[in-house]
């Protein structure tokens, strides 16, 4: 049985007295695919965040590789960040940098390697994402379903123990959001990435998850599998399921 | 009640933004000196601070010198002095109207324009991915800005006084028809060191405010482009009253010293 790498313990946040987390208690197993389903603002981008630090919850613990986030200085954040990639809904590449230099800067930043490593790197994460030999392009000169694949061979540049995805497949056509579901599981399978999926998209929860934890007013609500939800008798999951709930 | 209710938060606001002002800038300098470090960022900063508005800050310094100077003649000639006009003009710019002006207008373009990039990156959450990645912003945006501002505006500030100094002097060629030995004499005379002290070194102080405040609403932006607009009208606001504020208490600082 694999062990549990990711544990949000009782967490609570509120922004402006909106409370948007209401004591959320969730285990994530080692190399498991799990997606947070939720409404929008339901929490489930700022759950992301908080996993990694770049926001601190009011209350509760959040244990990450057996590491208390919730206790932990910038510094030691940075650390633990090493393990921990992440592709964010908009992608959020550096618009002055080129495509090749957003793929190299975490391994400038983390890993001690030497030029010639960086571009071999670089190119074989390219590679891994299709979208060799752009690497000298820009930002502002690719496609959405490109500048995600690039935000995720960024993601994945330093072979980080978990990856975290931000809406993936949010603002795609079908193709291109079915290739980057294609990607997620690839990727998992290949390395083996304990992996935590963001989204309202319903195919690519399907597609993609080994279990499915469903995020409703603060709480979470259900976890199991998509056939577990699909059958579920939890009034408001079926409702998310169905449509009736306005996401 | 409700007046004082909102003085009351509008003074908390205003009391959390400072010390957060602050606080960015013992971190941003604490960045000086911890490794590693980046010269490329600070070159390249400088490079955009000093010699983007290098053009800007003398023309301006040079109508400056000549509109000091056709004033100066008027005043000074009442009393019959306006040959002194070398004098009056290089001490009024070398110790404050160079520096102040170079400040403003240095402020307004480069304050404004770390507001809007940084401001970006933040609505665009390149922000957040930056120290996802294991950077931290503070050493890569905010320490290389405030280096490349201390070093550049005053040797803006420099350009600016010759500038506007040789300004004052085509007009007083011109309209008085003095000799140029004896312009450039009266200004080296009446010009100490410490004035030229003073005056500079108010610009290290105005560079250290110009970027720290384009850096903070840059980082405190929120609510996408229309935010970016947001924090760039404020910063450039809140930057031209704290450097004119600022001036007169680094004045009565610098005549108490020098």
């Amino acid at each position: 049985m694999s062990k549990v790498i990711i544990e949000f313990k009782d967490v609570y946040k509120s922004f402006n007295g909106l409370l948007v987390h209401n004591g959320i208690t969730l285990s994530i197993l080692e190399g498991e695919i799990i997606s947070l389903l939720g409404g929008s603002g339901s929490g489930k981008s700022v759950l992301l965040k908080e996993l990694i630090g770049l926001m601190k919850p009011d209350k509760g613990d959040i244990i990450v590789l057996e590491n208390n986030v919730t206790q932990m200085n910038e510094d030691a954040l940075i650390k633990l960040r090493e393990h921990v990639g992440m592709l964010f809904q908009g992608a959020a590449l550096f618009d002055s940098l080129t495509v090749f230099e957003n793929i190299a800067y975490p391994l400038r930043e983390h890993l001690r390697l030497t030029e010639k490593e960086i571009q071999e790197r670089v190119a074989e994460k390219l590679h891994l994402v299709g979208l060799s030999g752009i690497g000298k392009k820009m930002p502002d000169e690719l496609s959405g379903g490109m500048k995600k694949r690039v935000g995720l061979a960024r993601a994945i540049a330093t072979e980080p123990d978990i990856i975290l995805y931000d809406e993936p497949t949010t603002g795609l056509d079908p193709m291109t959001a079915q290739r980057i579901n294609d990607l997620i599981i690839e990727l998992q399978r290949k390395l083996g990435i304990t992996t935590i999926v963001v989204t309202h998209d319903l195919h690519c929860v399907k597609t993609v998850s080994d279990r499915i934890a469903m995020l409703h007013e603060g709480k979470i609500v259900a976890v199991g599998t998509w056939q577990e939800l699909v059958t579920s008798n939890i009034q408001v999951v079926q409702d998310f399921i169905s449509g009736n709930i306005c996401v | 009640m409700n007046i004082l209710l909102s003085i009351d938060i509008s003074a908390k606001k205003f009391i959390l933004s400072v010390g957060q002002v602050t606080l960015l800038t013992i971190k941003g300098l604490g960045g000086i000196f911890v490794p590693p470090f980046n010269l490329k960022l600070v070159s390249r900063e400088v490079d955009n601070f000093g010699a983007g508005s290098l053009l800007l800050v003398d023309i301006i310094a040079l109508f400056t010198g000549m509109v000091m100077a056709l004033q100066t003649i008027y005043g000074l000639s009442i009393y019959g002095a306006e040959m002194y006009v070398g004098s009056v003009v290089s001490l009024s710019l070398v110790r404050e109207l160079g520096p102040v002006l170079t400040s403003i207008m240095v402020g307004a373009r480069v304050g404004s324009g770390i507001a809007a990039e940084i401001g970006s990156m933040q609505v665009t959450e390149q922000i957040d991915a930056m120290r996802a990645l294991g950077a931290s912003p503070i050493k890569k945006l905010v320490t290389p800005k405030m280096l490349a501002a201390m070093i550049t505006l005053p040797l803006l500030t420099v350009t600016a006084d010759i500038v506007g100094i040789f300004g004052g002097m085509i007009i007083a060629l011109f309209e008085l028809d003095i000799d140029r030995t004896f312009y450039i004499n009266s200004v080296l005379t009446t010009i100490k060191i410490s004035d030229l002290l003073s005056g500079i070194g108010k610009t290290v102080f105005f560079g250290l405010l110009i970027s720290v405040i384009g850096c903070y609403f840059g980082l405190k932006t929120t609510g996408g482009t229309t935010g970016v607009g947001r924090s760039t009208t404020i910063t450039v606001v809140t930057i031209s009253i704290s450097i004119l504020i600022s001036d007169f208490f680094l004045t009565k600082l610098f005549l108490i010293i020098f």
